[in-house]
């Protein structure tokens, strides 16, 4: 069991790394621009827009731990 | 220019991280030995080779759209945790990599343990091993995604091969940790091409077309590195005031 823990461990960690709000906020964008692109919309701009949002506030949140 | 892209990218990342297995290495080697060292280094680079040839031709079968989306995805998250880390780094929120602290501090360790001279010896083994297999899962990871969302792998192998080669002759000529190497902005480059990649393939898996077809990733690259850019002077600023006010207090 413990085995199996240290494996998603290393997983999450080598994946996801230090904030998961970042991998879940990217899953919803391209959940956006999935859903979007299969009713016949070519929202090409929702990633681009997403990624400096979620950047920008990830750094935010780290810096501001360290205040 | 995909091709270019693939082919720096693999080398980058896999010369950052060569670097980071090197000092590891170089480290148990000159403490406790070479021959458990190189022969765990081998053992790792032969696991490494066969979890890309293994995985290789099972991506190289899965249909292009639903490939691009999930590797996409992959590397968008993968990116923006290494860019992340890069701009904390150089904004000075983090401390910089710093290769001879490091190579100070597995010396100091290996000292700490017993060396087995009857045959191999486990510790070194295990800390050559574990370093260079943990530092090149990444890099296999990126030839991997990058090479499988192209589908040519053996292009992002041979930018990933020809770092390895690089850094090994480097290695062997100087026999010190490669502490010059410019491993933080050669990590910040890696973070935004991996996430131009991210954002370009992700939604082209999922559906849309980018206007100006391929040459939209060259845009999208500029405007990563701008973002970036941006980001990284605007927390050097917080740093800046941040230890200003703790200069004063």
């Amino acid at each position: 069991m413990s085995h199996l823990r240290t494996f998603g461990s290393f997983w999450y960690d080598f994946i996801i790394g230090d904030d998961w709000r970042v991998a879940l906020g990217v899953t919803a964008a391209i959940a956006v621009v999935f859903i979007a692109a299969h009713h016949g919309l070519n929202w090409w701009w929702v990633l681009p827009a997403s990624v400096p949002a979620l950047l920008a506030l990830s750094l935010d949140r780290a810096t501001r731990r360290r205040r | 220019m995909h091709e270019v892209l693939l082919v720096t990218a693999s080398f980058l990342a896999c010369t950052v991280e060569m670097v980071e297995a090197l000092t590891i290495v170089l480290a148990v080697g000159v403490t406790r030995g070479w021959r458990s060292a190189i022969i765990g280094t081998a053992t790792a680079l032969v696991a490494l080779t066969v979890v890309v040839a293994a995985l290789g031709p099972a991506l190289a079968v899965l249909p292009i759209a639903s490939l691009r989306l999930f590797v996409g995805a992959l590397l968008l998250v993968f990116g923006l945790q290494w860019l992340r880390k890069a701009i904390l780094r150089a904004s000075g929120f983090k401390a910089l990599h710093d290769e001879d602290a490091i190579f100070a501090d597995e010396q100091r360790a290996a000292r700490a343990v017993a060396v087995d001279r009857s045959g191999v010896d486990w510790y070194t083994f295990t800390v050559s091993f574990k370093g260079v297999f943990l530092e090149g899962l990444e890099v296999a990871f990126i030839v991997l995604t990058f090479g499988g969302a192209q589908h040519n792998i053996p292009l992002a192998a041979l930018g990933a091969a020809a770092a390895a080669i690089v850094v090994l002759i480097l290695g062997l000529v100087v026999h010190r940790p490669l502490s010059r190497v410019p491993e933080n902005t050669m990590k910040y480059a890696v973070g935004v091409m991996l996430t131009t990649f991210g954002i370009f393939w992700a939604s082209e898996g999922a559906g849309i077309s980018w206007p100006g077809g391929d040459a939209a990733l060259i845009g999208l690259l500029i405007y990563v590195l701008a973002i970036s850019s941006l980001l990284t002077a605007a927390l050097r600023r917080r740093h800046r005031l941040l230890e200003l006010i703790g200069a004063t207090t």
